[in-house]
């Protein structure tokens, strides 16, 4: 029996495309419909659509299919493991004395932002490169300084992401691909280097960090045979109710729990380690940089596939918004403006405050967790509009643009579906869906720091240049 | 300004909600400056900060929360504060635990429902032929409505139907029923053993509606798009539509309604029917009876003889069938009241082929028939907004219609032309449609009614009488009410005609002369 005959005799479950009320119209005769939130792909540009519809020829589609399947497997494979700390100098590629790692895509210092401005400043006072705040911005604008992005140096840094030589990095082992991934150490949060604050107790608070924070985790963990399986604690975190980007309560008290047995065997004193463990108590956020490497970890070891439209990176400099693709390999970056950050704000601070999008965090949900993992963590819905149901959309509404589930990292109240992993560039341009983006908002001005939280997306021209460079470069 | 705090002991919010409720807070009209916070030193700091530092701040401990607001004055402190105990206690509305999936892609909801079987494509003609490839590779057949596709795209898209064993209806398809789900415009008809392959949006209506009225019923109503049967695309969907229903066992008659295909187009569908053993009739409007009749089809020149036709052969009763013979004794009776100079009909449409049928019955006994779908030039209006002698417009057709909703949904610009018409002395006829259905204008006659009277009026005072016809395409089963429907037609002294057929011969008799 003919395809059409055979519809003859089924019941009419319609997928609905454009207007609205045919929908309508057919529920009232008992069909079942979908109606589609549809809209033009490449918001009605030609140029995208043609750059959409040559990746979508058939042989080519193909080619990119099997490079993206590849991709992800490299993301959803990746072991990242926290192998130990140490200070930036030793072990960083490419760092030196006078180099400043900062977040997003390249930016120089005329351009960066506030809170970018403050955390620079700050961060070579700490380096005892001048001796305060007036002189460290000359400095900075001499030309002495060289500001490179983390993400061109295997690191990740939230917020301004700044960070320079001495200052202490987790260093996280790709136990499956062998590449490794470094990020700072966790300020804690409000009035921090990495959110543009830059006095005196920021500075002093970077000190102990350098002096006593960081020396007792590096001893810590030489102290661990195997170091610290960083995706099964991740996906235990998510199961106790954590996103990982903007909610850490579990993830920390997971991550303490490891390290607790190996500080205390350290040489340091009672006091010294009792320091360390309020300091780490202060916040939930102790764990959050820890996440942002293992996603930078896996994540690099699936950048540079030929023909692959993931995206490997989302990070931003509060000036642009940068993403990289693994099909283009190396450090090519696509942007656009970095936007708003919408949502709730601390206590006597105002929109009008906030300084734009900032960090390299939102390399959480390039892996698949913080804004796509939105549902396992009700108990801030609150940032993202205000339901459940709202925190639930966002997870699932992430499947539409991504290639695969995570099956290694699960949402338990989506019935343990997959994190959504592998952001297709093509899949984002076809249907508008703009990757959802959960990040802390900082004050515009430099040094004064966190004013609150919420949600973001990334701009659509990002997309838009990477695709166009996509269909130029797939043969 | 006023200042006003508020501490509320051993109360513990948590700090993300905090931040949502003080957002809100600041939104309160009036309110210059709301802090909602626990009493902990960092939120304390931030307060002293801003200068709204108090005794009872001061005092407040870290379980307590804080209330402050500054406001332009007393008064609107106070309801801020009401405002702000509203938001403390509003829960939000429980979770309705799984809500529903929304999809984006066509791609992504065939995935992920595997009983989807169709797909209805509605948007821009620039983006309508990605979506329905989409469609077909995800095995879904395709009814698209959208317009303004290239005739390319139309064929690629019919050949990869065809390949694929799919239908491809459109594009510029508005009409078809498929399984009794009337799809997009179309009427509540009665199932029955007819099936219809129509190049045509409102005559496969007709046909349907006509069919339902003389007790027969419908299997399918494939629709193909008025392009269908053009020399380009060949007809392939109308070819595949008659092999469907011939292999459809529940079709025992099949009905084709076009436009005159191409003649080579014409050959290969009289050839598809005269392999099938079930009866085909066939109503191309203005078509060759002996070419159809060669080919052992049954020939019908125009709407209603064709749904006549197809009930006998489907096994209908005749004697039992109410024809609805034209109404004679009201022609003689109209011709006696019009004037020497009333010699035009003014035929506006918005059913394509109803304006279509309407305009041959005239040219049957007129060669000054203009319209603005004339196929012969010399006949084409040269300026759609000017009548000519007897003019039948069609208000669906791209002149009208671009920027515009169709004239099914949207009457306005039929009405302003009623008016101008209703002026001309020369004038004797005008006959209208209006359609019922899904899809329809839930009140056509009705949005026409005031300008019907008004026009009555008008030709009154100038001493003339202005005959208008109305047809309502439509069944008792469409949620317009048909009775309604007439009778405020019949209210306001328009005559109605109970046929696309009869209200083209009506129109056409009541001003031929001297006969």
């Amino acid at each position: 029996m003919s395809k059409i005959n055979e519809l003859f005799n089924e019941k009419i479950n319609v997928i609905n495309v454009g207007i609205e009320s045919f929908k309508d119209d057919m529920i009232k005769q008992n069909a079942t419909v979908t109606h589609l939130e549809w809209m033009p792909p490449g918001r009605g540009n030609p140029e995208i659509i043609a750059a959409l519809d040559k990746l979508e020829e058939p042989t080519i589609a193909e080619k990119i299919e099997e490079a993206n399947k590849l991709a992800v497997e490299k993301i959803v494979n990746s072991q990242p493991v926290l192998i130990g700390f140490d200070q930036a100098i030793n072990v960083v590629p490419g760092m030196t004395k006078t180099t400043i790692l900062h977040a997003g895509p390249p930016i120089t210092w005329d351009k960066m932002n506030g809170p970018m401005k403050g955390a620079v400043t700050g961060a070579i006072v700490f380096e005892g490169l001048a001796k305060d705040i007036e002189e460290a911005e000359k400095l900075a604008a001499s030309g002495e300084i060289t500001f490179s992005p983390c993400h061109e140096h295997n690191c990740v840094g939230s917020m301004a992401g700044v960070t320079s030589a001495s200052m202490f990095m987790h260093i996280v082992e790709n136990k499956t691909y062998g590449n490794i991934a470094y990020t700072n150490l966790s300020e804690q949060l409000s009035k921090i280097l990495r959110m543009g604050a830059n006095d005196e107790s920021v500075i002093n608070r970077l000190i102990w960090m350098r002096d006593v924070l960081g020396p007792i985790l590096r001893d810590a963990m030489k102290l661990s045979a195997n170091g610290i399986d960083l995706r099964l604690m991740l996906a235990q975190a998510l199961h106790m109710g954590d996103e990982c980007h903007n909610r850490n309560i579990a993830g920390t008290t997971l991550l303490i729990q490891a390290l607790t047995p190996l500080i205390i065997q350290t040489d340091f004193t009672t006091e010294q380690k009792k320091e360390v463990f309020e300091f780490v108590a202060s916040s939930d956020y102790f764990s959050g940089p820890t996440w942002m490497a293992l996603c930078k970890c896996a994540l690099d070891a699936a950048h540079g596939i030929e023909n692959s439209t993931v995206v490997t990176t989302m990070a931003r400099n509060g000036v642009e918004f940068g993403i990289r693709i693994s099909g283009i390999s190396g450090n090519t970056w696509f942007t656009g403006p970095a936007q708003k950050v919408i949502g709730p704000m601390f206590a006597g601070y105002k929109p009008e405050d906030s300084g734009l999008d900032i960090g390299d965090s939102a390399i959480t949900e390039t892996y698949g967790i913080g804004g796509f993992a939105m549902a396992t963590a009700p108990a801030i819905v609150a940032l993202v509009g205000g339901t459940v149901e709202d925190a639930i959309n966002f997870s699932t509404k992430m499947k539409e643009i991504t290639t695969t589930e995570n099956q290694n990292v699960t949402i338990p109240m989506l019935n343990f579906m997959g994190i959504p992993t592998g952001i297709d560039v093509r899949k984002v341009i076809q249907t508008g869906i703009m990757p959802i983006i959960n990040t802390a908002i900082a004050h515009k001005d430099a040094g004064i720091g966190m004013i609150g939280a919420g949600i973001t997306n990334p701009p659509v021209e990002a997309f838009e240049k990477a695709i166009l460079a996509l269909s130029e470069n797939i043969i | 300004m006023t200042v006003q705090v508020v501490v509320k002991a051993n109360t513990y919010i948590d700090s993300v909600s905090l931040m949502s409720l003080s957002t809100k807070a600041n939104q309160i009209e009036g309110v210059e400056q709301a802090i909602i916070a626990m009493g902990t030193e960092m939120n304390k700091e931030v307060i002293r900060n801003v200068g709204l530092m108090t005794q009872e701040v001061e005092e407040a401990r870290t379980s307590d929360l804080m209330i402050v607001v500054k406001a332009e004055n007393e008064e609107m402190c106070e309801s801020a504060f009401v405002g702000i105990e509203e938001l403390l206690t509003k829960k939000n509305k429980p979770s309705k635990g799984s809500s529903e999936v929304k999809y984006s892609t066509i791609k992504s909801a065939a995935e992920n429902i595997p009983d989807a079987n169709l797909a209805i494509i509605a948007v821009n003609g620039m983006y309508a032929p990605r979506e329905a490839r989409k469609a077909l590779e995800n095995n879904l057949h395709v009814m698209m409505f959208s317009d303004n596709v290239s005739i390319e795209d139309e064929i690629a898209l019919k050949q990869l139907a065809h390949e694929k064993g799919l239908l491809m209806m459109g594009p510029d398809c508005g009409t078809a029923i498929i399984g009794n789900v009337a799809l997009c415009f179309a009427n509540a008809v009665r199932k029955g053993n007819i099936g219809i392959v129509g190049a045509s949006g409102t005559g496969s209506q007709e046909l349907s509606v006509r069919i339902h009225e003389f007790g027969g019923g419908i299997t399918q109503l494939i629709g193909t798009g008025g392009r269908d049967l053009s020399e380009e695309v060949g007809g392939i969907m109308m070819l595949d539509g008659i092999k469907a229903l011939q292999e459809d066992e529940a079709t025992k008659v099949i009905v084709l309604v076009s436009k005159p295909p191409a003649p080579i187009v014409e050959e290969k569908v009289l050839a598809q029917i005269k392999k099938s053993a079930k009866p085909v009739v066939v109503w191309f409007v203005g078509g060759d009876e002996e070419k159809v009749t060669k080919a052992g089809g049954h020939f019908a020149k125009m709407s209603k003889e064709a749904a006549l036709k197809a009930v006998l052969l489907a096994g209908a009763d005749e004697s039992k069938i109410n024809k609805r013979a034209l109404n004679l004794p009201l022609v003689e009776e109209v011709r006696a009241k019009l004037k020497p100079e009333q010699k035009y009909i003014r035929g506006l449409f918005s059913g394509g082929t109803l304006c279509d049928e309407a305009m041959h019955i005239a040219m049957e006994k007129f060669d000054n028939v203009y319209s603005n779908i004339q196929r012969e030039p010399e006949f084409r209006l040269k300026d759609v907004k000017v009548s000519q002698d007897h003019t039948f417009i069609d208000f669906g057709d791209d002149q009208f219609t671009q920027g515009k909703p169709h004239p099914m949904i949207d009457p306005s610009t039929r009405i302003e032309r009623f008016i101008q018409e209703a002026k001309d002395p020369s004038v004797g006829v005008i006959v209208m449609d209006f359609v019922l259905g899904f899809g329809a204008h839930e009140d056509p006659v009705g949005a026409m009614l005031p300008a019907i009277i008004e026009a009555k009026q008008l030709a009154e005072d100038e001493g003339r009488h202005l005959e208008i016809i109305g047809y309502i395409l439509g069944t008792e089963l469409d949620s317009q009410n048909i009775e309604g429907q007439i009778n405020k037609l019949l209210a306001a002294g328009a005559t109605h005609a109970s046929s696309s057929q009869n209200a083209g011969l009506l129109a056409r008799e009541f001003v031929v002369k001297g006969e």
